[in-house]
């Protein structure tokens, strides 16, 4: 349980959410999104592909995280969501706010 | 972190009236992942399919709970909630008890309102009505009971 992050070569941050995503960790995954960004990373990748669900406090910091990488000049996409938190996005209509990939693979050749 | 998650497992009658617990939950929200992995694992009696019990179950649960900590015990450890699981061949039943005031479900917005879409909060009620077959609520609105079919 926690979150991985790596990076690949071109400097994209890829965060994989291991187990899920809720109330009492969602700060712990803001917390290494924003130490990037004020490291000067601006484009970012948040693997869902182990996480088995987020809740609305999740879907919350998603939100904001991405309005402020956005506001950095960035973009912060999504990818490996199972049909159950597509969705969750669907529902919310937050899959309108979000470039959502398949794979990380995926998200990594369309930046 | 202070206290810790209680789970009291209570008899059933029969073996074929399924199984029932309760958990008292500090409010504290950094219990509610383990109390919901507690929950989830006494619930894996064969009621619900596996994919219900692991995203269904435990995301309903995890809203409820985190509703109940802050919006109801304003995240004061020392106040519990109380959750009551009964598992029976028909359906799962979850209650969710503050002891705070309670509030009116009917006065919560859409979150998914053009204007509302990029806030931060405002969405667990409507998450939560997502995922359960039924849901209501005491008429102080400080306790709500969740309903899963079994399936």
């Amino acid at each position: 349980m926690g979150f991985s992050v790596s990076k690949d070569p071109r400097g994209v941050v890829i965060v994989g959410v291991d187990g899920q995503l809720i109330v009492g960790n969602r700060q712990e995954l803001k917390q290494k999104v924003l130490d990037s960004l004020e490291g000067g990373t601006r484009r970012f990748v948040i693997d869902f592909t182990k996480t088995g669900y987020i809740d609305s406090s999740g879907l919350g910091v998603l939100v904001s995280l991405s309005k402020k990488v956005r506001e950095q000049g960035g973009d912060l996409r999504l990818a490996g969501l199972n049909e159950d938190l597509q969705t969750l996005f669907e529902l919310t209509k937050l899959d309108t706010l979000f470039a959502i990939a398949k794979t990380p693979a995926e998200a990594l050749a369309a930046f | 972190m202070s206290g810790h998650v209680q789970v009291v497992l209570h008899r059933t009658a029969r073996a074929q009236d399924g199984v029932a617990f309760s958990l008292a939950v500090p409010s504290d929200l950094s219990f509610v992942g383990d109390a919901v992995d507690l929950a989830a694992r006494h619930c894996d009696v064969g009621v619900l399919s596996q994919r219900r019990l692991q995203f269904n179950l435990r995301t309903a649960l995890a809203e409820a709970l985190a509703n109940a900590i802050a919006y109801g015990n304003h995240h004061d450890p020392s106040r519990l909630v109380r959750i009551e699981v009964a598992c029976r061949p028909d359906a799962v039943r979850i209650e969710v008890a503050d002891d705070g005031l309670g509030f009116d479900p009917s006065q919560v917005p859409d979150p998914t309102a053009p204007e509302r879409l990029e806030r931060e909060g405002g969405r667990g009620l409507f998450v939560l009505r997502h995922l359960v077959d039924t849901i209501e609520f005491n008429e102080r609105g400080n306790k709500l009971c969740l309903v899963l079919r079994a399936g």
